[in-house]
């Protein structure tokens, strides 16, 4: 069973990239090439601070710290050792999972709303050294001169139809990845402990193992949004590793919902559209995001596509139990 | 690093006195921030993630009611009354809202309100950074102290800061409020079969809170520089301070507080470009030994 359902996945993963790839040769508008690879970084980003939100419980307010890491240790990769883009990629990886570790070890300590801050006062400081080492990052004006994108494997990330492809690619492939994740044992402990840390342990897992792999998983998903961010703009910037990224990634969950696994892809589709939108229209797309955000907060709990796909399974099962739809 | 201007510093009486007074007023401005920070969350049991943006409020009704009226008092009045009564207002009708739910939901609101009011102080204030200047009550000659420079309202500050921290001290331990307030922190459900309406008390801690907020504001106005978004530094370092004093304790905000204002004003001579992580390497440091902070009790 297990089996065909693997092979259903890829099956899944590979239907989604061939229409993706199509799409603009249906649609040869730059624009909307460019919104699916925005889309790409945050889609990839949201869902790997979900794995820590929705499935493990733990409320990370300073995500964005791994979007900013992943973001410059890439492009600085690229720029300043020149290396290939993907030795870069994978050395991101490797880097970020590290971080996760160490920053992971000091945050898991603490419980609920204190890890929220403490993650967040951890992305300040991030943000701060970005500031300061200006020598590296240079400072506030960000990375300048562009990022060289040496070919690999006939891929010249240059061309932007290719880069439009290669990042559909990662996309797909690391929610693929995620989605197994939470469908594994490991993700089913993550949801264990989220609603019951301590029979869990009694169960014999060791609470904090589980917790500081799930962070570092997530850091290390986290990167590569931050990576292909960079790859887009060809540069990194400070305001990439700023407190309202994390902000905007933990509304991106809210608004697509949590208790569904492409509902942070969905979330990062409507902020990047309603960001589109508004800042044609007003400057002032704070205080229009900040009234949105209070009318979800407020009002719509479980974001649009919980809300669509609980409306769809009351309607479908009306006989099972409805108390186990709200959260899987 | 610079260990070599660090120990320079430390042997002149002057660099001593200066960079000391120099943290002693952020550290108090800080601990007014953190105190109320701490204070709802002792009672309420609630983070609240926008006590930063009340702080800027604070800043920018003193110097709006300064430039009115041209008294510093009328500010500092104004402000600290102006934002406990908004704090009111934003603890009734929305943050009381999501007291039950999680964490996440509080998140959102108080983030949703730091969106809101950074931007509406853009609007009415405009962009760019703003100062008031020193008040004219204030400009007089600095008093000199083993050859370091003590302006007099760094010595105001400090003053009525600690003046206002014994205050708050008594409150909270000494009188029957404050009593009422400790019953309603621990079991809100017995104090309130006791007769006593506990929204009101939550509602006047964290009018309470914003007041020491909206007042820090006020007081940093001649000494800092106004600009939108001013509030989220001080957030996290209010937030740090808590973590090493122990939340919910007046007392461990205060040592907290002036721990990292010290820290930071020798630090800016010593690691210049690791000031911030400095603060970080400390927290960390209180977080392994003693996880509750250092006047915390037990989570």
């Amino acid at each position: 069973m297990k089996q065909a359902s693997v092979g259903r996945d890829i099956a899944l993963a590979v239907g989604a990239f061939a229409l993706l790839a199509i799409l603009p040769l249906v649609f040869p508008n730059k624009s909307l090439a460019d919104f699916v690879v925005r889309l790409s970084a945050f889609a990839v980003f949201a869902t790997s601070l979900n794995l820590l939100v929705g499935y493990a419980g733990m409320v990370s307010f300073g995500h964005g710290l791994f979007y900013g890491l992943g973001a410059y240790s890439f492009a600085l990769m690229l720029q300043k050792l020149g290396l290939s883009v993907p030795l870069a990629f994978l050395l991101t990886m490797v880097f970020s999972a590290l971080v996760a570790l160490v920053i992971g070890a000091i945050c898991i300590r603490l419980k609920e709303i204190y890890f929220s801050f403490l993650t967040l006062a951890f992305q300040m400081l991030l943000h701060s050294i970005i500031i300061a080492w200006t020598a590296v990052t240079g400072g506030d004006q960000g990375l300048t001169g562009g990022l060289p994108r040496p070919p690999f494997l006939g891929i010249r990330l240059d061309d932007p139809r290719h880069l439009y492809l290669f990042c559909c690619a990662i996309m797909i492939i690391s929610l693929f990845v995620m989605w197994h994740l939470v469908r594994s044992p490991f993700g089913y402990t993550l949801r264990m402990i989220r609603d019951n840390p301590r029979r869990t342990a009694f169960l014999g897992v060791q609470v904090w193992r589980v917790r500081l792999l799930a962070f570092v998983v997530a850091g290390v998903f986290g990167a590569i949004g931050g990576a292909l961010m960079s790859l887009f703009v060809s540069s990194a910037y400070p305001d990439f590793a700023y407190w309202t990224v994390s902000g905007e990634a933990v509304f991106m969950i809210l608004l697509g919902g949590m208790s569904v696994f492409l509902g942070p892809t969905a979330g990062a589709a409507i902020l990047l559209l309603l960001n589109d939108t508004v800042t044609k229209l007003t400057e002032h797309y704070s205080l229009v995001l900040g009234i949105v955000i209070l009318l979800f907060a407020l009002g719509l709990r479980k974001g649009l596509l919980g809300f669509l796909v609980e409306a769809w399974s009351k309607r479908g099962a009306q006989t099972s139990a409805p108390a186990t739809a709200s959260r899987h | 690093m610079d260990f070599q201007a660090l120990l320079d510093c430390f042997s002149s009486a002057s660099c001593v006195v200066t960079q000391t007074t120099g943290g002693l007023i952020s550290g108090m401005l800080l601990f007014l921030v953190a105190a109320g920070l701490s204070l709802i969350f002792g009672t309420l049991k609630v983070v609240n993630f926008m006590h930063g943006s009340l702080y800027m409020l604070g800043a920018y009704f003193a110097y709006t009611i300064y430039n009115l009226t041209g008294s510093y008092a009328l500010a500092v009045l104004g402000a600290a009354l102006g934002v406990g009564l908004f704090a009111l207002i934003f603890e009734r009708f929305f943050m009381s809202r999501v007291y039950g739910s999680d964490v996440l939901m509080q998140l959102l609101v108080c983030y949703g309100f730091i969106l809101i009011l950074d931007d509406a102080v853009k609007i009415i204030w405009g962009a760019e950074f703003l100062s008031m200047g020193m008040p004219a009550a204030f400009q007089r000659p600095p008093f000199m102290l083993a050859g370091g420079i003590v302006p007099a309202f760094y010595l105001f500050l400090i003053v009525i800061t600690l003046a206002i921290a014994l205050a708050l001290g008594y409150l909270i331990t000494k009188t029957r409020m404050g009593k009422i307030v400790r019953a309603a922190a621990i079991n809100p459900t017995m104090t309130s079969a006791l007769g006593i309406n506990t929204a009101l008390v939550f509602g006047g801690v964290f009018a309470l809170g914003g007041l020491l907020a909206g007042l820090a504001g006020a007081l940093a106005v001649p000494v800092r520089s106004l600009v939108s978004g001013m509030g989220f530094s001080i957030l996290i370092e209010s937030f740090i301070v808590t973590v090493i004093g122990g939340m919910g304790s007046v007392a461990g905000a205060l040592v907290g507080a002036l721990l990292i204002g010290l820290v930071r004003s020798f630090g800016t001579i010593g690691f210049p470009l690791f000031t911030e992580g400095l603060m970080f390497v400390f927290m960390t440091i209180v977080l392994i030994v003693k996880p509750s902070g250092l006047f915390g009790k037990e989570l």
